[in-house]
């Protein structure tokens, strides 16, 4: 049994095969879980907004998608993954409250998970598996052994993705 | 106007809004009572500027289940507040305001809604002590609830603070009546906004 890695608000950790890592009740953030399968080195994101280039004060990396990924990717790399067999697997980018409106507060969570989505694409990192969106919110299991993606939401069976 | 920067907030603008936050708190306390009609005590509130990282674990664990009421301000002041309560506490107060006691984990759609009211006018009672100190109109929209673990309510305004800087300020209150009642107001003004509030204030910028 190894440890189990806790990734706060606006911070990223990398994670070691048997270690386990988990962010608790993610909201409208974004977690994002990276991993090489054959060194089964990965790593944990958990961001909260889509774009650093839009924020003047943007100092805080894990606070981003954009440089939070880039800083992910170099963080699990130096650590020994492999940067050509790198695959994710992505939660959290829930609605908390409805508002009856559209607004860019209120649909922060989705635009998280667009902009994650597109970062990664665009790191030629493919997105093995996502539970992103709806109105509740997640706890984060991430296991680099076997790349399970663990859920555990409230009055709902912990499931895995 | 000049920017607020929350991380290099000085003493004098956090004691400021500490007491805003007391007196709001203090309001909100008055108007909990008169809801229940039985006497409420509060504890001086705490006023905390938090890393996000520290959020979850200031509220009592991420995963602790709480109900969160959010709605949006609008008038001179611009913005958003959100009042959280542990679940326990909130079936509780429920509970009492409708004379019954509650069955089951979950909120029926009375209950629901009941709670929602008192959300609205804690944060009502709030908002109206906060506009007559400063002079300002602040409008808020019809509140919205939902029950979930406390790190996903509060990553809603936690984003928003984030757009902001590094830090969140909140404000935990103890209420007394059988029990004790944790609550947490978070004032989110966007960035003019502070600047209004504090020149209200006859604090210079």
């Amino acid at each position: 049994m190894g440890v189990e890695i806790k990734v706060g608000m606006a911070d990223l950790k990398v994670c070691v095969s048997p270690d386990s890592i988990t962010t608790l009740g993610l909201g409208s953030c974004v977690g994002i879980a990276l991993r090489d399968p054959v060194t089964k080195i990965g790593g944990l994101a958990h961001i909260m907004l889509p774009d650093s280039t839009q924020i003047r004060n943007n100092s805080n990396i894990p606070k981003f998608a954009d440089t939070g990924i880039e800083e992910l990717v170099r963080q699990v790399t130096l650590k020994g993954a492999n940067r050509s067999r790198l695959v994710a697997k992505i939660a959290g980018g829930a609605q908390m409250f409805g508002f009856g409106s559209q607004s860019e507060t209120v649909r922060v969570g989705e635009r998280n998970v667009e902009a994650t989505k597109k970062k990664l694409a665009q790191m030629k990192i493919p997105i093995l598996a996502e539970d992103t969106g709806k109105n509740f919110g997640r706890t984060v299991i991430f296991y680099p052994e076997t790349g399970d993606y663990v859920i555990r939401a409230v009055g709902k069976p912990e499931y895995k993705i | 106007m000049s920017e607020i920067n929350l991380d290099e907030m000085s003493n004098e603008y956090f004691d400021v809004l500490k007491e805003l936050g007391n007196i709001g708190a203090g309001n909100a306390t008055t108007a909990l009572a008169q809801l229940m009609q039985t006497k409420v005590d509060m504890s001086v509130p705490r006023v905390q500027l938090l890393e996000f990282k520290e959020l979850g674990e200031a509220m009592g664990g991420e995963e602790l289940v709480m109900a969160g009421i959010y709605l949006a301000i609008e008038g001179d002041i611009n913005g958003s507040i959100m009042f959280l309560l542990e679940k326990k506490a909130a079936k509780h107060l429920v509970a009492k305001l409708m004379g019954m006691e509650s069955e089951g984990e979950d909120f029926t759609e009375m209950e629901f809604s009941a709670l929602k009211e008192v959300g609205n006018i804690i944060t009502g009672a709030y908002l109206n002590s906060l506009s007559s100190i400063t002079n300002l109109m602040i409008q808020p929209s019809v509140p919205d609830l939902t029950v979930d673990m406390a790190g996903a309510i509060i990553s809603v305004p936690a984003i928003e603070f984030a757009a902001l800087g590094d830090r969140m300020l909140m404000i935990q209150t103890q209420f007394f009546d059988e029990m004790v009642l944790d609550g947490y107001f978070i004032l989110i003004p966007d960035l003019d906004s502070y600047g209004k509030m504090l020149a209200a204030l006859g604090v210079s910028l």
